[in-house]
């Protein structure tokens, strides 16, 4: 078997950031496209919230490469 | 003086800096040391784990291995091929201060023998080496390392690329009072008015300006470290912001700026929180480890998200490598592009984000009675 857990690990991280930045994104979409006159302020609130579910994934990623055990 | 004139003295000095011999050491003669060492340093590394293969005299390729290598931080500024820009090494030891060049160490070839010690290069750490030409692990322990590294080194060159910008835009507006912005200046202008309005004030409220210069230095010394550590060719490319001791030390001071600026409700929320009695022991603990943690999840986040950025740019560059042809290069440096357009991006929003949540905390700090 090639590859370490760790970076299973880390993909499972990344799952969870993909989830959390598309229901972001996708809830922002659908309040631009309903208010199209509040776009750069819905815009602004999506990215600082991107910003910061990336930051949770991120955790995940150090540990990751924290607890890798190359053979 | 001229623009002109003072940029040259700048840099400079920046170069005569990054030139400095310390005494101790009159045997090398230029700043630059070229060592083909590298090339036998790496085939020894590589040749155990593939005794199996036939080498053909060729090392295989590392990838994990080069990008660490690039990720961390190192006694020596490595250039370009095989030159490298040795730094100065600063030794506290119990004895006294030691202060050499790391070309000394030859890429980890050689001892070099110190006033108090001898000293080995070892995974980058300088290790004590005892009489029977063996590391001296507790030796090695007491002596304190503040070399002037490769982080270190970048990060004084942001520095001056802050002072030459801010300077210079600080001295046009005494001298173009009352009238329009010019040059550098219509470029910072509109950035500071937004740290102050869409980041101070509307978190800090009335009593912003106390905290303004914080804020601003946070600000600026994140973006253009980040920014630095994307250009490849020296004097960027030093990992600075993906070093966790950095951000450890900017998170730091968020901790101790919000603490010390706590009023009297700050304290209040967070020892006798706002919930009936009996939920105290769940609530005071998880509000003490709150005023460790959020500070905490500052520093891991910056430090997270560049250093992943800088591992993937390396990571479809060493894709050439993995796979030894040039033909993958259009794909690859393709993929490198929109990975480092992505990087900019990344570069100012993690500034962003840094300084608006430290403004956050602030602003929960001084907050006023409803």
């Amino acid at each position: 078997m090639v590859g370490s857990i760790a970076a299973i690990g880390a993909g499972l991280a990344v799952i969870g950031a993909g989830i959390g930045i598309g229901q972001v994104g996708g809830k922002a979409m659908e309040g631009i496209a309903r208010q199209p006159e509040a776009a750069s302020k819905i815009q602004t609130a999506m990215i600082i919230a991107a910003a910061l579910i990336e930051g949770a994934a991120l955790f995940g990623v150090v540990v990751a490469l924290l607890g890798n055990n190359p053979q | 003086m001229s623009k002109v004139k003072r940029l040259t003295i700048v840099f400079t000095l920046l170069i005569a800096f990054l030139s400095i011999k310390i005494d101790t050491f009159a045997q090398v003669d230029s700043a630059v040391v070229s060592v083909d060492s590298v090339v036998a340093e790496s085939a020894h590394a590589t040749s155990g784990e593939h005794g199996s293969e036939a080498n053909h005299g060729k090392e295989k390729f590392e990838p994990t291995k080069v990008i660490m290598e690039h990720i961390a931080d190192s006694h020596m500024w490595h250039l370009w091929g095989h030159t490298s820009l040795p730094l100065p090494v600063i030794l506290y030891t119990p004895g006294g201060l030691e202060v050499f060049s790391s070309g000394n160490f030859h890429h980890g070839e050689h001892d070099y023998n110190g006033k108090y010690n001898n000293y080995r290069l070892e995974e980058d750490h300088v290790k004590v080496v005892g009489a029977d030409g063996k590391v001296d692990e507790e030796l090695s322990k007491s002596v304190l390392d503040f070399s002037i590294t490769k982080n270190v080194a970048a990060m004084f060159v942001a520095i001056l690329v802050i002072l030459v910008v801010f300077t210079s835009v600080a001295r046009s507006y005494k001298k173009r009072v009352g009238k329009a912005p010019k040059g550098l200046q219509s470029l910072i202008e509109p950035i500071i008015v937004f740290v102050r309005d869409d980041i101070a004030k509307p978190n800090i409220g009335h009593k912003y300006a106390k905290f303004m210069p914080y804020l601003l230095t946070v600000f600026f010394f994140i973006w253009f470290n980040n920014l630095l550590g994307l250009i490849p060719i020296f004097p960027g490319g030093a990992n600075v912001t993906g070093n966790i001791a950095l951000t450890f030390v900017m998170a730091l001071g968020t901790l101790i700026i919000v603490n010390i600026n706590g009023n009297k409700y700050y304290w209040k929320h967070i020892l006798t929180p706002d919930v009936p009695w009996w939920l105290y022991p769940i609530m005071i603990p998880v509000e003490l480890i709150g005023i460790i943690s959020k500070p905490f999840a500052l520093m891991i986040r910056l430090f997270a998200n560049i250093t992943a950025g800088h591992i993937i740019v390396l990571s479809l560059i060493s894709l050439i490598f993995i796979f030894e042809t040039a033909w993958i290069s259009p794909v690859s440096v393709a993929f490198v592009v929109f990975m480092d357009i992505l990087e900019l991006l990344v570069a100012f929003l993690q500034a962003f984000i840094f300084t608006l949540l430290t403004a956050l905390f602030i602003g929960m700090a001084v907050e006023e009675h409803h």
